[in-house]
């Protein structure tokens, strides 16, 4: 079947079977390998892309189901170069380790500042517990996004928890 | 991982996927996909005909009837858990979809699909059956009305005839208080329920008027605790006639014991959450 | 005069800039053309005979290249091992089934969706029996896994007679206990992946693979194919975790090379998760009994850990070495007259075991501290008290233990001080009190640790740890090659193999520091075996402790040559010379300088080189260090317990680390953050359950869960500093520490909020379930 949707802002026809999932064409068909598989049963997150402005777990998405959608993907963040305040939180305050989680940590992420531009602590922590992360115990991530919250809300973010030097 | 080969098709009116399910014995509905797509990737599930019903129009909203609020086949878990009037006159839907998977998956799956699924420890069946809502269903041969209670019929078994779609829920405004209260697997209200309860009251003169309660991950299905109903309806809206009725919450259920509890401490928890969920829905009616 | 001195501070990562950007290349990222896809059928049963394979029906299917049984490659061997005692693993099942998820066949197809289809078509005769799945049961040899006892090995040290007659003294204390810690799922969150090419003119193999042991899999790769070394390229690129289960040779690696030699092409895996379950190790899964025995003023004077360790079916890498590593931190911190441990190694109808984060140390110490722990309930004394009192003292290092280890260093005392200052413990016991009194039950959990790192030296492993069986020589240093190019930047190339630790950003700081050069004109290269000089790999939290000072080692013999170089550019002595911020300069007056990118331009033109001085500057470095390492840490959690439904609350958790001298804080706290959560997945959640014909039950994360961010607090966390002598750098390694500590501060934490309930032990995982019983077990339900 032919599948046409826009995907990092460009428009987008690929060729797929009805069983091809959403995460194998944007891997496979589109080359965008920043989306992850980590599991099959919709519990680790690592796949999560926007549709249309949400979050969803594209593993558990039939690729036919995104007709005419507009699905944006880690690769798809950065503005010109620049990075997301998302992307600057995981870089300057340790929120990744492996990387591996880290696209579908950040997209989630992405989308919970969407929906709650000052969430608290546990706000944040159950807005990312559909994203598995095995390697950092998810406290530099939580400091990660409270820099970008700060950040996108104009804020100046809270200081680090080391002695910060620029190499 | 990666599903058998499957014909698809994407309906634009219910009427038409009424007709396709109609004409293909082995057919599948598709809304959200949270349960359907992983058995399918796991194989467990091989429908030959997959029918997307995403693309209908107008099964997305939540809608205020007067005397019911009406859900589409296409509400999503968020919806339902992010809805003022849910929340205002089923807190326990609202309270019980927050608690659902996670963001992603309350952003993708439906109460509908959900309803259709019939997992043993799903949250917002409990709520749904609690509420006395009920379900409307339609084939190509017309409709029928079933009571949530009625529903659910037996271990990841719904009332639905292949060829049919669940495609509203409506939920009665009967007033009340009511609430949704569980022990999920890793503890606290995560993930599915090991076991869980939801309550509905209504108090009079420091009675309780009329009341519901359903549990979810105990026996074979979310169900309706018919012991606690029956001892909870007319009873002083006291903690010792809550803890009392709450007792008798196993009454009738097979229970089932799985990885995350013996059928001993499920028959506990039962008593328990029938309790806590009573007692927060009174609090909430009062 | 400004610093360029980056170690020991928290530099930003190199990795972070493609890993946050989603352009970091993992496995599975890597694409070939005309690449195929492999899938593989496995057993539904864990012991069974196989009559009959038919794969004819799946050969006919569209898209198909090729179906592989145990015919096909028995002339390959067994999969190799770095331990190779018991019974190897067969590349494909071959006759029998040892555990559920063996592999029967490989179909090989256009893609992963058209393989997996004809792997259901593949036609299994199976003859199920009765499987030994149960540890204790498996260990009286009622069911065989392979045709001898399941009992292949005992590990024993120290001494049985002197602990019988202290535990026999009539002015002791003696507690003993039964328990478990259970079988774990690693679960890293990239699954392995394997790329294989072998390209028929070259007579090469390039095997791209999830490993954190490159040389050793390019080894094992040549040996198995009787090819040279330099034949085959094994490349390790962006690995998604490891956390021990990738420091492994697997039968996939070798199945997707050997397809593509016969078909021709390019042929991948990637196992799914629920595979994953199955086609990986698994870790833990010991059955012990620990004894332990103190004067009443708490001087513990003897220690055993008798019981079993659960091997699975088959011995992978290290699998029967593992308790081993138990054993050497077997009496922790204290100063114990007496110490027996003895752990019998026993075959189970179950995937095998082998490397888990910590591996035998978070068993050992798991035992250790909850026997303290028991011994201070039992004495009434303070846990924190009891311990102190016990410990090796600062003055009394280097210390040989009773197993024989002599360790470096530690404050183990001034660490634990540290813990109880930051926690306010009177006023959390001020809390805990008030808490009783309204019917709530706060626990408070103190356990210390200390392990045994940065696996080495050589020949403390000699004979018993061999790579001989990869063809590799038996060695545990670690390599670096530094290179200054042309330009003036710098390649460091390291033995090490990364799965997230760090290594581009800390291995650079410290050439950066050698050699003066800017931390950005630095770049740190890894897991490429026709890069790298032989290196061993990233496990057992050796890479800081000996893949660092490797190194050092050759930046600071490029600085040599460099010094050498600018002396003559000069006219000064090379001893005069120093190197910062890109500039080397004469001591003391700093305006005699060369630029560094000039000197490096110099050291590649021979005729502008004093006499004696060939061109070129690089150089490469191995290190073996005199000494294992030997860091510690104090760690405690504070938690609530809802007894009416055995609900566990973690509210805090603090941890106070020593892994010596600190590289990068910012990555040493990440890598105790990492692993404390890792301890407390073992701790509260995860479990691989079998059931009795031995099938896992817990294959898919919908059953095996592990933390999410919701279930963890914001840690509170401390360093103290006691460097090691084992090494130049005088660090420790930190990998494994925060796994280590943790899993029993858990489980202390609960028990102390059951005290009042009188509950006195517990096993793991301490889901709802277990804990509501354990309470009922005392008769004491929590009810109202």
């Amino acid at each position: 079947m032919q599948v046409g949707l826009t995907v990092n802002g460009r428009p987008v026809s690929v060729e797929v079977e009805p069983r091809t999932l959403l995460v194998h064409l944007i891997r496979e068909n589109l080359h965008l390998t920043g989306t992850h598989v980590g599991c099959e049963t919709s519990y680790c997150g690592a796949c999560t892309v926007l549709v249309d402005g949400t979050t969803i777990k594209s593993c558990t998405m039939l690729a036919v189901q995104a007709e005419g959608a507009e699905i944006t993907t880690i690769e798809g963040l950065a503005d010109d170069g620049q990075l997301h305040p998302v992307q600057e939180g995981f870089w300057e305050r340790h929120g990744l380790q492996c990387g591996f989680c880290t696209p579908g940590m950040i997209m989630s992420a992405v989308g919970l500042l969407a929906d709650n531009p000052d969430p608290s602590e546990d706000e944040i922590r159950h807005g990312i517990d559909g994203n598995l992360c095995r390697c950092t115990g998810y406290h530099n991530i939580v400091r990660a996004i409270e820099y970008a919250a700060a950040k996108m809300r104009g804020d100046t973010p809270a200081p680090a928890e080391w002695e910060e030097v620029p190499a | 991982m990666y599903p058998r080969s499957f014909e698809y098709v994407a309906p634009a009116t219910i009427d038409e996927a009424l007709t396709v399910l109609a004409d293909n014995e082995g057919a599948k509905v598709l809304a959200g996909g949270m349960s359907l797509l992983p058995l399918m990737k796991l194989r467990l599930l091989s429908p030959e005909l997959v029918v997307d019903i995403g693309r209908i129009p107008g099964l997305d909203q939540i809608e205020d009837k007067g005397d019911h609020i009406s859900i589409g086949a296409l509400v999503r878990h968020n919806q339902v858990a992010s809805s003022e009037l849910i929340q205002q006159h089923a807190t326990a839907l609202a309270q019980a979809a927050s608690w659902t998977g996670d963001v992603q998956v309350r952003n993708r799956g439906t109460l509908c699909g959900s309803m259709a699924h019939a997992d043993v420890a799903a949250d917002q069946p409990a709520a749904v059956i609690a509420l006395g809502a009920t379900m409307v269903v339609k084939s190509s041969g017309g409709s029928r009305e079933i009571a949530a209670g009625d529903f659910v019929v037996d271990v990841m078994t719904s009332a639905l005839e292949p060829d049919e779609i669940l495609v509203e829920i409506k939920l009665p405004k009967r007033g009340g208080g009511s609430a949704y209260d569980k022990l999920g697997r890793r503890g606290g209200h995560s993930d599915y329920a090991v076991a869980g309860a939801s309550a509905w009251v209504r108090r009079e003169n420091g009675r309780i008027a009329d009341a519901s309660v359903a549990l979810t991950g105990v026996g074979t299905k979310p169900m309706l605790a018919h012991g606690v109903i029956e001892a909870i309806q007319g009873a002083d809206a006291t903690d010792d006639a809550i803890a009392a009725a709450a007792d008798r919450a196993a009454e009738g259920v097979t229970v089932l014991e799985d990885l995350y509890g013996s059928v001993e401490y499920k028959t506990h928890l039962a008593k328990v959450f029938a309790r806590r969920a009573l007692s927060q829905a009174l609090a909430a009616a009062s | 005069m400004t610093t360029t001195r980056l170690f020991g501070k928290a530099i930003k990562r190199k990795e972070d800039p493609a890993l946050i950007a989603g352009t970091g290349r993992y496995v599975e990222d890597v694409r070939l053309p005309g690449e195929l896809s492999a899938i593989f059928v496995r057993s539904p049963y864990a012991r069974a005979g196989v009559n009959s394979i038919d794969t004819s029906a799946a050969l006919e299917m569209p898209g198909v290249h090729a179906v592989y049984t145990i015919e096909d490659v028995r002339h390959l061997g067994s999969l190799l091992a770095q331990v190779p005692v018991g019974t190897l693993k067969p590349l494909l099942a071959d006759g029998q089934i040892r555990h559920v998820g063996e592999a029967v066949a490989m179909v090989v197809g256009d893609d992963k969706y058209l393989a997996r289809d004809a792997a259901d078509a593949v036609e299994v005769d199976y003859d199920p029996m009765d499987a030994a799945v149960d540890l204790e049961d498996a260990a009286t040899d009622r069911i065989t896994v392979h045709d001898a006892s399941n009992v292949i090995h005992t590990w024993e040290a120290g001494d049985s007679d002197g602990c019988a007659e202290a535990f026999g003294r009539d002015d002791v204390v003696v507690v003993e206990r039964k328990m478990v810690n259970q079988r774990l799922i690693p679960v890293p969150i990239e699954p392995r992946a394997v790329l294989a090419e072998w390209n028929p003119g070259y007579g090469t193999v390039n095997l791209w693979s999830t490993t954190q042991i490159p040389h050793a899999l390019a080894g094992a790769i040549a040996t198995t194919f009787g090819l040279d070394a330099n034949d085959v390229r094994v490349i390790a690129p962006e690995v998604g975790g490891g956390f021990g289960c990738k420091l492994n040779v697997y039968p996939d690696e070798i199945l997707c090379t050997f397809a593509s030699k016969m078909l021709g092409s390019p042929v991948r895996w990637t196992e799914t998760r629920r595979e994953a379950a199955v086609s990986t190790i698994q870790g833990r899964g010991w059955v012990a009994t620990a004894k332990i025995a103190a004067t009443r003023e708490g001087d513990i004077v003897a220690y055993e850990l008798a019981g079993l360790a659960d091997m699975g079916a088959y011995s992978q890498n290290f699998t029967i070495a593992i308790p081993v590593l138990g054993q050497f931190t077997a009496p922790g911190q204290y100063d114990i007259p007496n110490v027996h441990f003895k752990i019998d190694c026993v075959y189970t109808n179950t995937p095998p075991t082998d490397a888990y984060r910590g591996a035998g140390r978070p068993e050992a110490a798991y035992y250790l501290e909850r026997s303290v722990d028991a011994l201070a309930a039992d004495l009434d004394m303070d846990p924190a008290e009891l311990r102190r009192r016990n410990y090796v003292k600062p003055e009394d290092f280097p210390f040989t233990t009773k197993v024989g280890m002599v360790m470096d260093s530690g404050q183990y005392a001034a660490t634990l001080d540290r813990l109880l200052e930051m926690a306010d413990v009177q006023g959390l016991r001020a809390e805990q009190t008030e808490a009783r009194e309204k019917g709530r039950y706060l626990g408070i959990g103190l356990t210390t640790y200390v392990e045994n790192c940065g696996l080495a030296p050589s020949a403390m492993f000699e004979g018993g740890f061999s790579w001989a069986g990869y063809g590799l020589p038996s060695a545990f240093n670690e390599s670096a090659t530094v290179r200054a190019n042309p330009d003036g930047s710098v390649t460091v190339v390291t033995g090490t193999g990364p799965t997230g630790q760090g290594h581009e950003t800390t291995w650079a700081q410290i050439a950066s520091d050698t050699l003066g050069v800017p931390f950005d004109r630095v770049k740190v290269r890894h897991g490429d075996t026709h890069d790298s000089p032989m290196g061993i790999g990233t496990f057992g939290s050796r890479s800081a402790a000996v893949g660092g000072p490797a190194v050092a080692r050759a930046a600071g013999r490029v600085q040599e040559k460099a010094a050498r170089i600018a002396a003559h550019m000069l006219e000064a002595a090379a001893e005069d010379i120093r190197f910062e911020d890109g500039k080397a300069f004469v001591a003391g007056s700093p305006e005699q300088s060369v630029d560094w990118d000039n000197l490096v331009a110099t050291a590649y033109q021979q005729y502008q080189l004093p006499e004696g001085l060939e061109a070129g500057l690089e150089d490469v470095a191995f290190f073996d260090p005199t000494n294992a390492t030997w860091p510690y840490g104090a760690h405690m959690a504070v938690v609530e317990v809802d007894p009416e439904t055995g609900d566990v609350e973690l509210l805090r958790y603090l941890a106070v680390d020593d892994c010596g001298t600190v590289i990068n804080p910012m990555i040493v706290a990440g890598q105790v953050q990492g692993g404390i959560a890792q301890g407390i997945g073992q701790a509260m959640f995860e479990e691989a359950v079998y059931d009795e014909q031995g099938s896992l039950l817990t294959s898919s994360l919908a059953d095996y869960p592990i933390p999410t961010a919701a279930d963890m607090p914001s840690f509170e966390m401390d360093m103290t500093v006691t460097p090691t002598d084992a090494n130049p750098l005088g660090v420790k390694g930190i990998g494994e520490a925060g796994t280590i500590g943790s899993a029993q501060t858990i489980v202390a934490a609960v028990l102390d909020a059951l005290r009042p309930l009188g509950v006195e032990t517990i096993d793991m995982p301490l889901r709802p379930k277990r804990v509501w019983q354990a309470i009922q077990d005392v008769g004491q339900g929590g009810e109202g």
